[in-house]
């Protein structure tokens, strides 16, 4: 066993306990706070994967940006902010069933590829990553278009928040 | 293994004697590794904690100087033993737990507040030699890091159960998460200036030009926006005394409040030493003045690192000048003056300095450096002319609404 299998083993164990404490605990904070490791974790596994790009952007957006707006939305509008009532639904284990027989596909689809056992590949000492990934997002022939339609997308629901939030009043 | 091998490249000749000596006693190679490597983060974390109690005098001492005072000066010479005294009266202190408060998230917020601001060391530059690890998302990485600070303050000021900790929290935020904006926007700068966004990279690229003189006003933002993330005065509402009693940290005590405390200063030196490294080269710079035989001791490891820390403890000194020199701004003028003034001027620059890095790219590094700074100082005069028109026209529409209630 390498250390990559240690460090990926205890990621993994500390990802799956915070999405599990996520659905479980009473009080919204935690839930919030418990999301935030579930993301750190994430953020880890990237690193490990060499995308230190996608690690850094994951904890600047999901915990810089999500996880604290959901934190202050939820200290704003809750009194209490323990949730009281039954934490499950008549019908919940359709729920169960779903996520067991997703588990089970994506399970079933990785063991199947051909070169699931492959360790990932090192990245020669020359070649920069990020300037690629840079390149790569406003070439013609690679991938400009999902990432222009992604700005646009953002900046409608920008102009929509700020409509929303100042002339919506007038009417 | 000779002293001039030490003075030249000292953690590799540490590394390499440490390395050797490992090998002697029979470990693995990744074993050793990950040994060093330990080491290495242990003394980087010891170093930058002996700094900081160094920084709680370095404060006290200027903050009295700006007073008319004289400051610590009773225990040892200059008070220099004074921190020592301070964190032994911290460390004896009685360890109190609020009744109601959220014990777990509670004890985790000043740990998580010191982390925040411990893990930026990681990519500073002391020198070429001198450093954690070169990122090459290095600029990204401060941003994130400054996000785990915010989270201690949320996490502090909810888990007190006090309703002035809660409050300072809530303006912590909304500080934080608006001026994040234009200090994202204007670490873009040095980003496209350099072609690179890790630091040793843009150190190495101001070599010959610091960046602050190639764009003063993204200079100018980012020290204000700095100054913001840190939550200090003029921005301090976030523990605003008149107002808040201390903010998100007033039910703490003991050494607790410490780590706070700590964090605060060694953040705010933190941002010192990266103003260096972004606008004014780091541990290099001089201008091309190393190049020559007579100053070649310039690019010595331990000479580049003195350097550095001369050069953040300017920022440093920069940011306590502001500090306790401002008075206190109002929530909504903060957020206006950020939103309305920052964050336009802040794209303004951007756009302007990438344009102009691509159309003055064929000109010699004289007619370059004059074009970006010309090109900032007529946004400057600019900038400066609407905000006096639109003073002029507020002052004017005061002034007609006050004679037509007179009349």
């Amino acid at each position: 066993m390498t250390a990559d299998k240690i460090i990926f083993l205890l990621i993994g164990v500390l990802i799956l306990v915070s999405a599990l404490m996520v659905v479980t605990t009473r009080k919204l904070i935690h839930a919030a706070l418990w999301l935030v490791a579930a993301l750190f974790g994430v953020a880890v596994l990237y690193a490990i994967l060499q995308a230190g790009f996608l690690a850094v952007v994951q904890v600047v957006v999901y915990i810089g940006a999500i996880a604290i707006l959901f934190i202050f939305a939820v200290m704003l509008t809750r009194r209490d902010m323990r949730d009281q009532g039954p934490q499950t639904r008549s019908n919940w284990w359709i729920a169960a069933l779903l996520g067991l027989l997703i588990l089970a596909g994506l399970v079933f689809l990785i063991i199947n590829q051909p070169d699931v056992e492959r360790t990932a590949a090192v990245i020669p000492a020359g070649v920069d990553t990020l300037r690629n990934l840079g390149t790569a997002l406003v070439s013609p022939d690679a991938y400009v278009l999902p990432f222009e339609v992604a700005s646009v997308l953002l900046l409608a629901a920008l102009v929509g928040a700020v409509y929303i939030a100042g002339f919506g009043k007038k009417s | 293994m000779t002293l001039a091998g030490f003075l030249n490249d000292p953690i590799n000749f540490v590394a390499q004697w440490l390395t050797g000596l490992l090998t002697g006693w029979g470990f693995s190679n990744g074993l050793i590794t990950v040994i060093l490597y330990f080491i290495g983060i242990l003394v980087l974390v010891v170093f930058v904690m002996l700094l900081d109690i160094g920084l709680v005098w370095v404060e006290r001492k200027v903050v009295a100087r700006f007073q008319d005072r004289l400051g610590p000066n009773r225990i040892g010479p200059f008070g220099l033993i004074q921190p020592i005294a301070d964190i032994i009266k911290l460390v004896i202190k009685e360890d109190i737990t609020p009744a109601g408060a959220d014990k777990v998230v509670f004890n985790i917020a000043p740990v998580l507040a010191a982390m925040s601001v411990i893990s930026l060391w990681a990519i500073l530059p002391l020198s070429s030699k001198i450093f954690g690890v070169d990122l090459n998302v290095a600029v990204l990485y401060l941003v994130a890091a400054g996000a785990l600070g915010t989270l201690s303050i949320i996490m502090g000021g909810w888990a007190s159960n006090n309703k002035y900790a809660l409050l300072g929290a809530f303006r912590m935020v909304a500080n934080m998460v608006s001026y994040e904006i234009p200090m994202v926007v204007t670490l873009l700068i040095p980003v496209i200036l350099a072609d690179t966004m890790s630091v040793q990279g843009i150190t190495q690229a101001q070599s010959g030009m610091w960046f602050a003189i190639l764009s003063p006003l993204a200079f100018v933002i980012f020290f204000i926006s700095a100054i913001a993330e840190l939550g200090r005065s003029p921005f301090d509402l976030v523990e605003a005394e008149s107002e808040l009693t201390a903010g998100f940290n007033v039910e703490y005590s003991g050494m607790k409040f410490g780590w706070f405390y700590a964090s605060e200063l060694l953040h705010a030196f933190t941002f010192g030493g990266f103003m260096a490294v972004l606008f004014f080269g780091g541990y290099g710079g001089f201008f091309g003045l190393e190049k020559l035989s007579a100053f070649h001791w310039l690019t010595n490891p331990f000479i580049q690192a003195a350097v550095f820390i001369a050069k953040a403890m300017f920022g440093y000194w920069a940011i306590m000048w502001v500090k306790y020199s401002m008075p206190r701004i109002r929530i909504d003028h903060m957020l206006a003056f950020n939103w309305k003034f920052l964050v336009p001027l802040s794209l303004v620059v951007l756009v302007n300095t990438a344009i102009l890095n691509k159309l003055l790219a064929g000109l010699p590094a004289w007619g370059y450096t004059l074009g970006m700074f010309l090109s900032n100082v007529i946004i400057g005069v600019v900038t400066i002319e609407i905000l006096r028109a639109y003073g002029r026209r507020q002052h004017k529409s005061e002034q007609t609404l006050a004679q037509a209630m007179r009349n």
